[in-house]
């Protein structure tokens, strides 16, 4: 995992962050996340980010469920071992649905849940970079990329003239790696952290 | 807001396409009536009546829906609905037309004593029958009477008084005191509307008004039933209304995002209908008792297994797998034409739960079926257009207002 610079500003005002964020896309610099205290609507959109894709996968597994419970019980009741139950014809059709149905909704459900950890990197024993310990409190934080171009004092002060309460550059894995929190031992330096 | 058009004006073009299909709508009524309403053949008469009881029935189900949903959105505090719910209120307003002519059918069938049509009128019958004679607390007309006259004059009242009480957003800003005191009373309103409609369509009422024809059989899931076919309908409906108006200028506030949920609406019921529809037929199935499985023997192996496979390929399949995507719920087209899909094929629904029963050997959907079907389609069109131009389009001060308008889905 490449190491990365980033300028980190923090906001305690949606109404604030919203032309924030529009201002520093125009500007040029490349948002790599904002990280909220709950969801805020409309902010996807403002970022740029494109539509997920999970409802699709979401879709593929239901199909792969509904497949699978249908040649699966089919297969056993009429080929592998029929059986007479209340008269009903091998292929009993409507006494399947609800299985089917079952199957779908569990391989829709558990395979959009993992699908979804793996999207947001998370996993057991999985450690993700805390760009500022108040963004599951009260901050809005937002985290800009930086090139080997980007002037961080420039754009520190840029962020405070939008409103920016704190600003701050990291050097953090942008990525995830394995690790546990209760022997916290740093894979990256730290050292460049600055309070603004 | 000044710059937004809020008074709706009847197109020429509504008008005589309205016009039209009522006129239509009247040849096929009276041409039915002589040929077959005034035949001396008493199956014709009873397809007549029939014809005339899932038409009404039905038109007045679907816009009573329309009250509802404004009624469940008020007490579910909902503000999305508000930039385009003087839809759902005219559609309302054909309750109460709808309601007397369907109270007209349903008393001449019983006070005429159409027994082919509802077998507990016979008397002689009852008697000497131990399941009707079971029912006869509920199946008898003084019963039938006093309940239907009860239910359509207090749709009609509640959701008069329901739309009265959204004038008041026209009138005077509101400060937080005065709002709080309004949403307060809709709330209280919507919450005796809903609570009627629930001991009406969501129970008691279908049972009464459709399943009685076949009065020896019954199903508990019958009435949610009809009340999943006429939700989904009327969510249909509103989607229609809320197009047209968006394709005439109006309604600049309503959005892809109100869309969107009226879709959601549109897609979750059409669901749900498919689990009441198969929860009722595969226990019928399972168990397989002929006195249940009679209600099913000519409707899936008989001549009505065409229109009974037909209506689960509408109802479920296509908007199942057409109204699934996010990119369709917000494509106008598309909802147009799911929406007219799906009235029709809850038309269709309504047509096989009365027909089927009634003209058991022969399929009799024809030129009078789509002749009353243009009638009321007519009569709603016409009805609807000139109740919308009685109230601004837009509650400019319903304290909900705002957050209809930044409503994003």
């Amino acid at each position: 995992m490449a190491k990365k610079k980033f300028v980190v500003g923090c906001f305690d005002d949606e109404a604030v962050l919203f032309p924030a964020v529009k201002k520093v896309r125009t500007s040029g610099y490349k948002i790599h996340d904002v990280y909220t205290p709950f969801a805020v609507h409309g902010l996807d959109h403002a970022l740029g980010l494109r539509e997920t894709s999970l409802h699709t996968a979401g879709f593929v597994y239901g199909i792969t469920g509904t497949s699978t419970a249908l040649s699966c019980i089919s297969w056993i009741f009429t080929r592998d071992w029929p059986l007479n139950i209340g008269g009903k014809p091998h292929f009993a059709l409507p006494a399947w649905v609800p299985i089917i149905f079952e199957l779908t909704v569990l391989f829709a459900a558990v395979g959009m849940v993992l699908t979804f950890c793996y999207l947001c990197q998370l996993a057991p024993f999985v450690k993700k970079h805390h760009f500022h310990p108040r963004a599951t409190d009260d901050l809005f934080v937002m985290v800009i990329e930086c090139t080997d171009k980007t002037n961080t004092d420039d754009l520190k002060a840029f962020l405070t003239s939008n409103g920016a309460v704190e600003t701050d550059v990291q050097v953090a894995e942008d990525g995830w790696w394995l690790g546990r929190y209760d022997k916290d031992e740093m894979p990256f330096e730290n050292k460049e952290i600055v309070a603004a | 807001m000044a710059s937004i058009k809020t008074q709706f004006e009847i197109p020429g073009k509504m008008k005589t396409w309205s016009y039209a299909l009522i006129g239509v709508g009247l040849v096929a009524l009276i041409a039915g009536l002589v040929i077959k309403g005034f035949s001396s053949d008493e199956h014709e008469q009873t397809i007549f009546w029939g014809t005339l009881m899932y038409n009404t029935i039905f038109w007045t189900l679907v816009c009573n829906a329309s009250m509802f949903f404004i009624c469940v959105t008020t007490m579910a505090m909902g503000g999305w609905q508000q930039s385009f719910r003087r839809i759902p209120e005219a559609i309302s307003t054909m309750v109460p037309i709808f309601g007397a002519i369907t109270f007209a059918v349903l008393i001449y069938v019983v006070v005429g004593h159409k027994h082919h049509i509802y077998h507990w009128l016979d008397s002689e019958a009852v008697a000497n029958d131990p399941i009707l004679k079971g029912k006869a607390g509920f199946l008898n007309p003084v019963f039938f009477i006093v309940w239907t006259t009860l239910t359509i004059g207090l749709w009609s009242i509640l959701g008069w008084r329901m739309r009265q009480l959204s004038s008041e957003a026209d009138e005077v800003p509101m400060d937080a005191e005065k709002g709080a005191s309004f949403i307060w009373r809709n709330t209280i309103r919507a919450a005796l509307f809903t609570v009627w409609f629930a001991l009406t369509v969501g129970s008691t009422v279908p049972w009464l008004w459709m399943m009685s024809i076949d009065a020896h059989w019954y199903s508990t899931m019958y009435s949610w039933y009809t009340f999943a076919s006429s939700f989904v309908s009327g969510m249909s409906l509103i989607a229609l209304w809320v197009i047209y108006l968006k394709n005439k200028g109006y309604l600049e506030l309503t959005s892809q995002e109100h869309l969107h949920d009226i879709g959601k609406f549109m897609f979750a019921f059409s669901i749900f209908w498919t689990y009441l529809w198969f929860s009722q037929y595969m226990l019928i199935w399972y168990a397989n008792i002929p006195e249940e499985t009679v209600y099913f023997k000519h409707r899936v192996q008989g001549p009505y297994k065409g229109i009974f496979f037909l209506n689960l390929i509408i109802n479920f399949l296509c908007p199942l797998l057409i109204l699934m995507k996010r990119s369709a719920k917000r494509n106008y087209t598309l909802v147009t034409f799911m929406a007219v899909l799906i009235i029709f094929g809850h038309w269709i629904d309504f047509y096989q739960m009365i027909m089927g029963s009634l003209s058991k050997e022969h399929v009799t959907l024809g030129w009078l079926d789509f002749g009353i079907l243009s009638l009321f389609v007519g009569m709603m069109i016409l009805g609807v257009g000139k109740a919308l131009t009685k109230k601004p389009l837009v509650p400019k001060y319903h304290p909900f207002l705002k957050e209809s308008v930044i409503h994003q889905v």
